[in-house]
């Protein structure tokens, strides 16, 4: 999968603190076009932090994130990083989508209108094709008889679907997910997986924060594994699970495998 | 079946008849409450009001004015309250740090000074500035501009507004952090997430206290009268200072007040039915149906 040349995400010594709490401690990562990345490790290791970084939901305190040779946040000029403007940050953002772990459909819009909200709102686009290509869109998250149903009328997995529907809209060069599964019925996250599955064929650059092993393991380019804002491990799924090399690796898949 | 608590169970036909739980206490209350109102009435109509001028004032060509004025002042002044307050809160939630001092210092201004001074020290305007207008570029007397109706919009819109900035910012802060990450995450600039996600969701919980304020602001316009606004309280004294019916008169304004309060009420109700998009509960019952539900635990209905 990895093409030579620039990586399309590049986290260069990424540090975050809260207060006197560092949640990232210099994390350095490529993610190339067409990859998909998997994030684990145990809950507080900063996974969920780090993709709130890449699209600047959350600022850097130190180090660089480039996306699309853009830093992010920033502007390069003069041999230096320039602070972006709210103005421009947006501009920035309409080409890296997110799903989040709580859906945050907008409760007010139906699930077409959600999906329509960036399209014809942020980008632009006439509403009529903007239209057509959300009804496309929500069939293929097998959702094309609930266009007008509203966030609270459909189930956690439709939800979600509808959340990647409206990420695809924008048509984002890459996607973040964060914990996409983790508060639905289990008899839900299977959909929701086939949708990611579909979408990693089909060549979309996705990071995912997740807790679904087995989903990282199938689909998954890259593994890496997350402790304490450090970043402990990280290589091809097969091979980072059945041969870990960090003994915290290790334990913490003892426990979820 | 030879269980002792099932005893004759097999052999009934019939189920157990059922006796409802009688509520004495409410009954006793309607009696007692009965009588008060009763002797509230009676005192009423031997009180020295004559009862039969009350609607020749009610419909006097001054009276008709004094509403016309209390009407608009109330719209005007709430609008007013609407439009500074939904920018006093847009300070108050900014992250620049002069903007939300701002709003801080306006809210606890105009929160602190009663109205009835603010308006007092409008009206009065004229005493500390001569004039008004632009430095350089126009002046006019503040005595031609501050008119009782200025006077009043200004005192009580600005007071408004510092309780709508309240209501409008908890308005906001009703919405979901999520929904804003959301816009955010789509590429929306901070204006647009504002007017397209949070205001949206926010009315709901803006327009019932925005409605109680509305209400408590037609009645707040009486205030206004003691800068000689002719609204229904100036009009009724208008009235009674010609033929001394002071009570008449002012039962006839009283009247008025509350038909307004009624409709802005029942335009409330509506208002917040349509924002309301859950489906009300099941148990809700209207007035008359809980009171012919009452009727049946009456001591001698039934057995």
């Amino acid at each position: 999968m990895r093409a030579a040349g620039e990586p399309l995400v590049r986290i260069v010594g990424v540090h975050k603190r809260y207060g006197l709490h560092e949640v990232l401690r210099g994390i350095d990562l490529a993610v190339y076009q067409g990859e998909v990345v998997c994030l684990l490790g145990p809950s507080g290791g900063g996974k969920s932090t780090l993709l709130r970084c890449i699209n600047h939901l959350e600022r850097i305190d130190r180090g660089e994130i480039w996306v699309a040779g853009e830093p992010i946040g920033y502007r390069l000029h003069g041999g230096a990083l320039h602070e972006l403007h709210e103005h421009d940050v947006a501009r920035q953002r309409r080409s890296v989508g997110m799903v989040f772990q709580r859906f945050n459909l907008f409760a007010h819009r139906t699930a077409l209108e959600n999906i329509l909200e960036g399209p014809v709102n942020v980008l632009g686009i006439p509403r009529a094709a903007a239209e057509k290509q959300a009804r496309a869109l929500l069939s293929r998250v097998g959702l094309s008889n609930r266009a007008d149903y509203y966030p609270a009328q459909l189930s956690g997995g439709q939800q979600q679907r509808v959340a990647i529907a409206r990420a695809l809209a924008m048509e984002p060069r890459l996607i973040l997910f964060d914990e996409p599964t983790s508060a639905l019925d289990p008899e839900l996250v299977g959909d929701v997986l086939d949708v990611m599955r579909a979408l990693a064929r089909e060549g979309m650059t996705m990071i995912v924060v997740t807790h679904e092993v087995g989903f990282a393991r199938e689909v998954g380019d890259q593994a890496v594994f997350m402790f304490d804002g450090r970043i402990v491990e990280a290589g091809p799924p097969q091979e980072v699970f059945s041969r870990p090399r960090h003994d915290r690796t290790r334990q913490f898949l003892a426990k979820v495998l | 079946m030879s269980d002792p608590r099932m005893a004759g169970a097999e052999t009934r036909t019939e189920p157990l008849p059922i006796v409802p739980l009688r509520h004495w206490g409410r009954w006793i209350a309607a009696v007692i409450i009965f009588l008060f109102v009763a002797f509230i009435l009676y005192v009423l109509a031997k009180a020295d009001i004559a009862y039969a001028d009350v609607p020749k004032f009610f419909l006097f060509p001054i009276m008709l004015v004094g509403l016309w004025h209390t009407i608009i002042l109330a719209i005007a002044a709430q609008s007013a309250g609407i439009a500074i307050g939904l920018v006093i809160a847009i300070m108050r939630q900014s992250e620049n740090p002069v903007a939300w001092c701002t709003a801080g210092l306006y809210i606890w201004i105009f929160r602190g000074v009663p109205v009835l001074l603010q308006l007092l020290i409008w009206y009065n305007l004229a005493l500390a500035f001569k004039a008004v207008g632009v430095l350089g570029l126009f002046s006019i007397s503040t005595n031609a501009v501050m008119t009782p109706f200025v006077a009043g919009l200004l005192g009580l819109g600005l007071n408004e507004s510092a309780y709508m900035a309240e209501i409008i910012r908890a308005g906001f802060n009703s919405v979901d952090k999520g929904q804003v990450e959301a816009a955010h995450a789509i590429g929306m600039t901070p204006g647009k997430t504002l007017r397209r996600v949070i205001l949206p969701q926010a009315m709901r919980v803006i327009i019932p206290p925005t409605g109680n304020d509305f209400i408590n602001m037609l009645k707040e316009t009486s205030l206004v009268s003691v800068i000689s606004y002719t609204e229904l309280i100036q009009a009724a004294n208008n009235i009674s200072s010609h033929n001394l019916e002071v009570m008449e008169t002012l039962l006839a304004a009283a009247i008025w007040y509350m038909l307004l309060v009624t409709i802005a009420s029942i335009g409330q109700h509506y208002v917040e039915r349509l924002l309301a998009t859950e489906p009300r509960r099941r148990g809700d019952v209207r007035p008359l149906q809980a009171a012919l539900r009452a009727l049946a635990t009456m001591p001698f209905v039934g057995r």
